[in-house]
């Protein structure tokens, strides 16, 4: 064996160690670059969505209209007061075709805006007002130069007559741009300049509140039968196994269960955060239950001996010793559990928690849709703005589980202890 | 330390001077001084936390692997300072052979085991050459006649003091000539000590042996020079029959006495 | 009202013991609280239990005497109207539908009343029993008592009773799929669904037609969920092992705090949002750069969905790789680092070897994850069942035709949704059979270091 036999092998050697390192960390970063673009790509397509176009109409009620108002204010025309108004800012439209194109610069709800002017001011009533309603999505993905106008006209939702009216009301300072409050305060519309997020976000409150009162007393309590009571028999190694296979379900089949137990069989109301609750609390509890029974197993024995050795009972010593000190590792697993169960579908779409639903929902019972369900219908929608809705409402619902998340750790950071 | 440096022959395998080692801010060892002589059993002896292991561990900066821990001083091994930039450790370790406290086996087959060293460096140049060293390592750790017949089973099968066996033919698989040994023995009941004991008196013929043991007698039973080590401090170095009879430190004597430790 | 009333109960039954105490001067045999709280259980949990019950069955008992009622008043008319017109009755009482006739007012009344008698049968009954138990309770209330032992008995069985809701679960799952699936094999032969290559349920839906043989071949969607499933593990096995190596054996420390957080989030992105990634981003750039290759993609390849399912998967093979490596004993990594091994050469022959049960076990549940999937599938994949195995083509997966079988029409008596069902229980047995090898095995390996 020569020594420059050795010296090349030696080389290889130190190459091949070379090459595997960088095959792994650059298995790392390109992991995290993954990360980084999904955030990113989503975070850049949402951000059209969280401003919106408005425009000004110059409006004054006639005599009429105000006797009608102060009658009764559904009494008045909403529509018509906003169409006549709208149309007298541009005398030189005539035509009805051209008359429709005008009108269709604003959008279907631009009305409400209008009348909820008048019931917040009912002292301007006689006034000449400005009033700022929503535009359409066009108009809207137009001036946000998402809507190429240099287009030829047959290539775009807009036409060159509408072009030429928002020109003017660019010109005469009656275009108004403003944070779209209105995704957290209007729920679900078939007009992406109407749509928001309030019926999501509150159907995923009810049916996180059912998850939670249903799943963390019997996950806790089923934890704590198994690891600190049960007998190490059959009956509770069969339990374990479950468990641990139940966690393993594809949340699917969690789906089929709610369908064929809840729904077909004990006839509870569809699309109800009811029965999405008790669905996803099925789903969370072996979750649930495996983060309990770790926080528990990790309490040192001569804790409880201790206990024990002063006479407690064994739920006393579970009570006042086992549990309270398990308790922030068991919060952290619960948290992680709803989180994961707040992101979830697909057992949803079985239940029927996708329908369009206008109305927020107001009690468990109600018809109501969760934030991942009214992200995939938006998803769904062949409309160029809700691309930007559907980007803007996964990013309140990444910050709303990432918030859960960095509790979760915060709370694991601030008392782990060490035995 | 000057009058047992002059005692001992010139010819010296490893001279370390002024070793200390941190782990973070706390320091392990303190200029540690020592000259190991070639063919030779030097025991290290002192009570647990003296940092008898660290030094062992710098031989062939096993350290290098823990977080936090710095290594400063000139370790030369066969006048080359093991420490240096230029030294490579993959070579350096394949000189120097290490046998730990528990008995550590890969999860392989007992060929496998003691194939792995001779694999890596590409020492073998067939099987048949590959065969041999293993059969002739495990002769060597006089371990041959047990598992002749089953040198596909699992490493792990074998008893504890198998294992340490199987480790140490693992070890002069790659044939070094230095034999790092860390209280090898400690895990083992009295019986398999014996047989490891007789081994090493075995094995001294070709390797140069360091071993580092927390029982005084195994040192008095096995080595030539005997040092002791204390809180982090090498306190007396020598030949071993003197440490055991006529320590000159009083802390030694104190030691070998059984009133510290 | 409840809740107050077992309150009041409380502090009635700790008075009420500290006072018998003062009276016959003897040593108490269990805390005052324990006493209270003897009380306050007896007089809520059976209320309880029997409201939970009664909100159960109620809804079903009203539900058929609405429909004796309908079948008395109109003794003609077929099973089929009958329900038609009781879920008429419903709605209207729901204030959804108008009540536009005098049958329909008397109807709407008759299941009005029926409800009003059955909640306040229900407030009477359970005010009954929580009284009769509370006086039962009060009853055996002595000083010298075990009201600890019985409050803890209490306890105890709620723990069991909960422990059992893993068990009723599992039996609920099974029992729901079975059922439905027994009742699809009767329409469907077993042979025809396992083996058959066409798979498509539409035509079947006509009314003419009755599910022929052939329509409810599920080779085809099978092929799809493999071949999705085997992109997304090419994806996901190499990135997530190598990316758990290096945090567990190169990175250092600080490097690990930061990045292994960061794996963590990208673990809990809602499946939902890697569907919408697919659709919008990647599909459309898989299918551009293919273009200018020369290939011609499916805008729903199986390739974009794998993809994606790839990325969602690689966090968790990462995370349970780098357990097992980090399980395996620090004395291998120091034995072979003494031979004079390099890093890789310990990582390659001794720790991967040594980990490789829990590795394969990780791959295992992630596997059994790919496969049960949904809503990645649904957003990216197909839903026409073509048999290929073509990456660029478009397939449909198991999830997708549960989906798409199940939304919109959910009468359970078409081939149609109980082909789901049949669907899900395959997918069930074969993420059960993943589970249940994959927890073998981790058990087997654990025993090797013990």
């Amino acid at each position: 064996m020569t020594d420059n036999f050795i010296e090349t092998r030696l080389r290889k050697r130190y190459s091949a160690e070379k090459r595997f390192k960088i095959y792994s960390v650059s298995a790392l970063i390109l992991a995290l670059l993954i990360l980084a673009t999904l955030i990113s790509s989503i975070a850049i397509s949402s951000i059209p969505a969280f401003t919106q176009i408005n425009i000004g109409i110059d409006i004054k009620m006639n005599d009429d209209q105000i006797l009608q108002f102060e009658e009764d204010p559904e009494n008045v025309s909403w529509r018509s007061l906003q169409k006549k108004s709208f149309y007298s800012m541009f005398p030189d439209v005539e035509t009805r075709k051209d008359k429709k194109e005008l009108n269709k610069l604003l959008s279907t709800g631009a009305y409400i805006e209008i009348k909820k002017f008048y019931l917040d001011n009912p002292n301007k009533l006689s006034d000449n007002n400005i009033i700022y309603v929503p535009a359409s999505d066009d108009v809207d993905l137009l001036i946000k130069d998402i809507i190429d106008r240099d287009l030829p006209q047959d290539m775009r939702t807009i036409s060159d007559n509408q072009i030429s009216y928002l020109d003017k009301l660019i010109s005469n300072n009656r275009i108004k741009k403003t944070l779209s409050w209105r995704l957290f305060s209007n729920s679900d519309s078939r007009e992406p300049e109407l749509a928001g997020l309030k019926g999501g976000i509150v159907g995923t409150l009810l049916t996180m509140f059912v998850t939670l009162i249903i799943s963390f007393p019997i996950g806790v309590l089923a934890a704590i039968y198994l690891e600190e009571i049960a007998p190490k028999n059959k009956f509770t190694d069969i339990i374990e196994v479950n468990i641990n296979n139940l966690a393993a379900v594809p949340s699917i089949v969690y789906g089929l269960l709610g369908l064929a137990v809840f729904l077909n069989y004990m006839n509870m109301p569809r699309s109800a955060p009811l029965v999405g609750g008790i669905v996803l609390a099925l789903m969370t509890l072996p979750v649930i239950i495996i983060a309990t029974r770790a926080a528990m197993a990790s309490i040192p024995p001569s804790i409880r001996e201790a206990a024990y050795g002063v006479g407690a009972s064994q739920m006393q010593v579970i009570v006042h010793h086992v549990f309270p000190l398990a308790l922030p590792g068991i919060l952290t697993g619960t948290i992680i559990g709803i989180a994961r169960a707040a992101g979830e579908t697909a057992p949803l779409l079985m239940i029927g928690m996708m329908a369009f639903i206008v109305d927020v929902p107001s009690k468990i019972t109600d018809k109501a849709t969760v934030l991942p369900a009214q992200i995939y219908m938006w998803a769904n929608n062949p409309e160029r703005s809700f691309e930007y809705l559907t980007s803007a409402a996964i990013l309140i619902l990444l910050v709303i589980l990432i918030m859960m998340n960095l509790l979760a750790i915060l709370l694991r950071k601030k008392y782990e202890r060490r035995w | 330390m000057k009058d047992v440096g002059s005692m001992i022959p010139n010819q010296y395998k490893i001279t370390t001077s002024n070793v200390n080692v941190d782990y973070g801010s706390k320091r392990a060892l303190h200029d540690i001084n020592l000259q190991i002589e070639e063919k030779e059993v030097t025991a290290l002896i002192g009570p647990s936390g003296c940092g008898k292991s660290t030094f062992i561990r710098c031989l062939n900066r096993m350290n290098d692997l823990i977080e936090g821990c710095k290594v400063e001083g000139k370790i030369m091994i066969d006048d080359v300072d093991i420490n240096s930039s230029d030294t490579d450790i993959v070579e350096l370790r394949a000189r120097i052979g290490m046998v730990f406290q528990k008995p550590n086996p890969f999860p392989k087959s007992i060929y496998d085991n003691v194939a792995y060293g001779p694999r890596i460096h590409g020492i073998a140049k067939s099987n048949e050459d590959l065969d041999n060293i293993v059969m002739k390592s495990l002769k060597r750790a006089g371990l041959w006649n047990e598992v002749e017949d089953r040198l596909d089973a699992s490493g792990l099968s074998l008893s504890g003091g198998q294992q340490q066996r199987l480790c140490i033919a693992r070890a002069i698989a790659v044939n070094p000539d230095i034999l790092l040994m860390d209280e090898p023995c400690s895990a083992l009941d009295p019986i398999a000590t014996a047989v490891i004991e007789e081994l090493i008196n075995e094995l001294k013929e070709r390797y140069t042996i360091v071993i580092v043991t927390h029982s005084m007698q195994q040192a008095a039973r096995l080595s030539e020079k005997t040092a002791y080590f204390h809180l982090g401090k090498m306190i007396e170095y020598d030949v071993t029959s003197n440490i055991f009879t006529n320590p000159k430190h009083e802390m030694t004597e104190a030691y070998i006495s059984g009133r510290i430790g | 009202m409840l809740l107050g009333l077992s309150f009041v109960s409380y502090f009635y039954g700790k008075r009420l013991i500290r006072r018998r105490v003062y009276e016959q001067k003897i040593s108490q045999h269990s805390r005052d609280s324990y006493h209270g709280l003897y009380l306050s259980l007896y007089l809520i949990i059976p209320s309880v239990i029997l409201t939970l019950i009664w909100l159960a069955s109620s809804p079903n008992i009203i539900d058929s005497l609405l429909k004796s009622k309908i079948k008395n008043s109109f003794p003609d008319l077929s099973l089929g109207e009958i329900n038609i017109l009781k879920s008429k009755v419903i709605s209207a009482y729901d204030g959804i539908l108008p009540v536009d006739s005098e049958q329909m007012e008397m109807l709407v009344n008759f299941y009005n009343s029926a409800n009003i008698i059955s909640t306040n049968f229900l407030i009477i009954i359970s005010a009954l029993v929580s009284v009769s138990f509370f006086l039962f309770a009060l009853n055996r209330i002595r000083v010298r008592f075990n009201a600890r032992s019985k409050v803890e008995n209490i306890l105890k069985f709620s723990m069991i009773l909960a422990s059992c809701v893993a068990i009723i679960t599992t039996i609920g799952i099974v029992l729901s799929l079975i059922i439905e699936t027994i009742e699809f094999f009767k329409i469907i032969k077993i042979t025809d669904f396992l083996f058959g290559l066409q798979w498509s349920p539409q035509i079947a839906l006509r009314e003419d037609q009755v599910a022929g043989e052939g329509l409810f071949g599920a080779i085809p969607i099978f092929i799809g969920t493999i071949l999705i499933t085997l992109i997304a593990m090419f994806i996901a096995v190499p990135i997530g092992l190598l990316s758990a190596i290096y945090l567990s054996e190169y990175s250092k420390p600080k490097i690990r705090a930061i990045a292994k957080p960061m794996l963590e989030v990208l673990a809990g992105i809602p499946t939902v949002v890697y569907g919408f990634f697919a659709a919008l981003t990647v599909a459309p750039l898989l299918r551009n750069s293919g273009a200018s290759v020369g290939l011609s993609l499916s805008s729903e390849s199986a390739l974009a969905a794998g993809l994606v399912m790839g990325i969602m998967i690689i966090p968790l093979i990462s995370s349970l790789s780098d357990d097992v490596i980090n399980a395996v004993p620090q004395s291998l990594r120091e034995g072979s680092a003494a031979l004079g091994s390099t890093q890789s050469e310990t990582v390659k022959l001794v720790i991967l070897p040594a980990a490789l049960p829990g590795i394969v076990s990780a791959i295992l549940l992630a596997l059994s994850r790919a496969i049960g999937e949904t809503m990645i599938v649904v957003m990216a994949a197909g839903v026409a069942a073509n048999l290929t195995f073509n990456p660029f083509e478009s397939v449909t997966a198991v999830t997708v035709q549960i989906v798409v079988l199940l939304i919109g029409d959910q009468e359970f008596d078409s081939a149609k949704t109980l082909a789901a069902f049949a669907l899900g229980f395959t997918l069930f047995i074969i993420t059960l059979l993943l589970n249940v090898l994959s927890i073998y095995i981790v058990r087997k390996y654990r025993e090797q270091y013990d």
